[in-house]
């Protein structure tokens, strides 16, 4: 049947990342921005919110409620809030989820059980890579066997927490059979080559750095997956619906905040937004929101029932990269001369929302 | 509830249905009908006519039967679950959409006369006028005339007036409806019946402004001119004369309190048929917009062009990303629409979604169908093939039930949280 209402349990959980948004992250942000560092404080609140230990399996002893759609949901909420903050919080979920899905037993036991703790633990996903031609179904970084080994070699970027992450998920191109991989990296291994912190237009309280994988050596268990591997096209297609998820929120926070601005500033005697060129531009903005949120639910619950969604997720993070670029940019114009000073939120959600078609891989649901 | 996509069963074997009733009665013949404007699509009605009289039929027994039997009548009404009746509606409107706009258009029934009725008639109302739509051979149409030579989208400034006649028991009807679909079917290939707004008291404004039924037969009812058309040209467009029509004092629509009300409550109830209304537009735009997005994915693949769902952007030729944005659009069109429908299937408020619907579908799929035009070529411009005719077609769900403006001001209005007087 369809429907367009979320469950009870999910309504419960926005409402939870709502108040966290609205009331911890947005009184954050700008500062956070400024000055490039998230306070820890801030990241530890958002993951007690629990999204990542929620997807964990209950064997391992999370709750195994592990949802593409309910992971849209989530994300939209966290980048109401802020865009560097939400990837920040959600970081842990670029090595969790995929091992979730197609780790061994082993790595499952290994690694999962790190992230039920209270205690947020830093961990990140490569897939990335430098240039201005990237296609993540063409990797230059390459997993070669090598003596029962593995050996990686490449370079990546824009690898959130790269500098802290215990782990780190590296995608590759399978020398042997051409096709990409992922290779869990332990923090310390010999041959990574961390470069200092990347410097970006937007996502400027989110460190994210270059990394050099050179003669990396690990051993062939750490291939995820193992002997079987894992399904690259599904990570992308959930990485696609993520982003495009994250997109809505923020095209949502410059939305909602221009049209708020619109209601009260009066000029001519009356408020902005009683012009119809002013309230054309807002209702446009809205149906441009609702169209893009209702691709990427649309994806997502077309993955949670273990269906090819790569033309959804496709068309979905398409959509919502054009869309979330209008959207704030309209919001920076609707603000006019505010709308440019930094002291007002709305260019900043503009440069975050001009990286989208970049961010590749670097948020999961 | 829980978020879902997922089309019942029975309701996606209906809407295959209607695109078989698509490809058989209207495909074929749709060059033809366009070509010859005022021509019938005999195949059409004549295929869908037992159809929609026995649809008709069921929805008219579940008003007599009790509730028990799975009717309305008596009792406690029961709390309603969510059903899929404009579910149904919007994909068989998408599937005959794409077979032919014009000719979905002239689907023998209440249609909008319908729309209206269902909302503001009584129930005695609903057995007495749309029985005729449940019964017989021959088919009969319905149709709604609200806009006039000096009122489209400003519908509050209505200039036809009903004056009651007490000594006859009568309303007596003056003035001219123009833009009037499927009006001649059935005024006079029919014995249909016409919703009329007209206004009781033009003092009054939008309060005096009242729904009536004129039927079929109505002596000083006549049609005026035969519209000749863009696009949808097998659509029956009419004006229509009223000059002293008098019809039965109980042909005013709604409940006694409704029509004398002295406030707007019989214009709200005009207003209400458009949250149904408004997305049937929306999906018989989809359709208009699929055909033509099939139609050149289907000859790209035959020039050996494919599109791809993995490439990164700077990868992708300039018909790969034309062809992309199409989906793109239409997706996000088909799924405003779906949302707005589920709403009205639940019962819940849904006027700023069917407007979102609405303007997004109509522009989407108009783009979509120029964009298809200049894609083919000079294929795409010839009447060989349907595509230009598709872009014709396609332009009239901009600009009826309320142009794109008029549906955009309705939505910024509500995400403003402005009445008609604060955003005007």
């Amino acid at each position: 049947m369809v429907s367009f209402t979320p469950t009870e349990e999910q309504q419960l959980l926005l409402d939870t990342i709502r108040r966290y948004a609205v009331n911890d992250v947005r009184a954050a942000a700008h500062e956070a921005d400024e000055s490039g560092q998230i306070p820890p404080e801030l990241t530890r609140t958002g993951w007690q919110i629990g999204l990542v230990p929620s997807a964990i399996p209950e064997e391992l002893g999370g709750f195994g409620e592990m949802s593409a759609l309910t992971g849209v949901l989530a994300a939209e909420e966290l980048a109401f809030g802020d865009l560097a903050v939400a990837l920040q919080v959600l970081s842990p979920a670029l090595l969790a989820y995929p091992v979730s899905l197609y780790g061994t037993a082993e790595q499952r036991e290994n690694l999962l059980p790190a992230f039920l703790e209270e205690q947020f633990i830093p961990a990140t996903a490569a897939l990335l890579e430098p240039g201005i031609s990237f296609d993540p179904f063409d990797l230059q970084t390459v997993a070669a066997a090598d003596n029962g080994k593995i050996c990686l070699n490449g370079s990546k970027a824009y690898v959130p927490l790269a500098e802290d992450a215990r782990m780190m998920l590296v995608y590759a191109r399978n020398a042997e059979s051409g096709d990409v991989d992922a290779y869990i990296v332990e923090k310390g291994a010999a041959g990574v080559q961390i470069e200092k912190r990347e410097q970006l237009m937007g996502l400027r309280a989110l460190p994210t750095y270059r990394v050099h994988f050179v003669n990396v050596e690990i051993e062939a268990a750490a291939r995820l997956g193992g002997a079987v591997g894992s399904d690259f096209n599904v990570l992308l297609n959930r990485s696609q619906v993520a982003l495009a998820a994250l997109a809505v929120g923020v095209a949502r926070a410059a939305f909602e905040y221009a049209r708020d601005y619109a209601k009260q500033r009066v000029q001519f005697g009356k408020p902005i937004a009683q012009n119809q060129s002013i309230a054309f531009m807002l209702a446009e903005m809205a149906i441009e929101i609702d169209s893009a949120r209702l691709l990427a639910w649309e994806a997502a619950w077309k993955l949670d029932r273990g269906e090819d969604a790569t033309r959804e997720a496709y068309l979905a993070k398409q959509y919502a990269d054009k869309m979330v670029l209008q959207v704030a940019d309209n919001g920076v114009q609707i603000l006019g001369g505010y709308g440019f000073i930094r002291e007002y939120p709305v260019e900043r959600w503009l440069r975050n929302g001009r990286g989208f078609p970049t961010f590749t891989g670097m948020a999961i649901v | 509830m829980a978020i879902s996509f997922e089309i019942p069963e029975f309701v996606q074997q209906m809407a295959q249905m209607a695109g078989f009733m698509a490809q058989t009665y209207m495909r074929p013949y749709a060059r033809q009908l366009d070509e010859n404007e005022h021509e019938r699509p005999k195949a059409f009605v004549e295929a869908m006519w037992p159809i929609l009289r026995d649809q008709q039929k069921a929805t008219l027994e579940k008003l007599t039967a009790p509730p028990a039997n799975g009717g309305d009548k008596g009792g406690e009404p029961k709390k309603k679950r969510p059903g899929t009746r404009n579910l149904q509606l919007m994909l068989m409107i998408e599937q005959l959409a794409w077979g032919d706009a014009g000719v979905y258009l002239c689907l023998p029934s209440a249609g909008l006369g319908g729309f209206a009725i269902e909302a503001v008639g009584t129930t005695e109302q609903k057995l007495r006028l749309l029985t005729r739509f449940a019964e017989g051979d021959q088919p009969v149409w319905g149709a709604m005339a609200i806009t006039e030579p000096g009122a489209g989208s400003d519908n509050s400034s209505i200039a036809t007036t009903a004056v009651f006649d007490e000594e006859h028991n009568q309303w007596v009807i003056n003035g001219e409806k123009i833009f009037i679909t499927s009006g001649k079917l059935a005024l006079e290939e029919s014995n249909g019946l016409v919703i009329v707004w007209a206004t009781v008291n033009k003092a009054a404004g939008r309060a005096g402004i009242k729904p009536f039924v004129v039927e079929a037969g109505t002596p000083g009812v006549s049609i005026g001119k035969v519209e000749i058309k863009h696009g949808i040209r097998a659509s029956d467009t009419v004006s229509i004369v009223f000059n002293d029509a008098r019809i039965p004092a109980d042909n005013i629509l709604g409940s006694p309190e409704v029509q004398a009300s002295s406030e707007d409550k019989g214009f709200k109830g005009a207003m209400a048929t458009f949250d149904a209304s408004r997305p049937i537009v929306a999906a018989s735009a989809l359709g208009v917009g699929r055909a033509a997005l099939e139609f050149v994915k289907e000859k790209l693949a035959e020039n050996g062009v494919e599109i791809p769902y993995t490439l990164p952007y700077h990868k992708l030729t300039a018909v790969q990303r034309d062809v992309l944005e199409m989906e793109a659009q239409w997706k996000a069109a088909y799924l405003l629409t779906l949302r707005s429908i589920a709403m009205l299937d639940e019962g819940l408020h849904n006027s700023l979604e069917a407007s979102m619907a609405k303007v997004k579908a109509a522009k989407a799929c108009a783009w979509i169908a120029q964009k298809a035009v200049e894609m083919l070529g000079m294929m795409g411009y010839s009447r060989e093939w349907l595509v230009e005719k598709w872009m014709r077609d396609s332009k009239i769900a901009e600009i009826y039930e309320g142009t794109n403006q008029i549906n955009t001001l309705i939505v910024a209005r509500r995400v403003l949280d402005y009445s008609r007087r604060e955003l005007a």
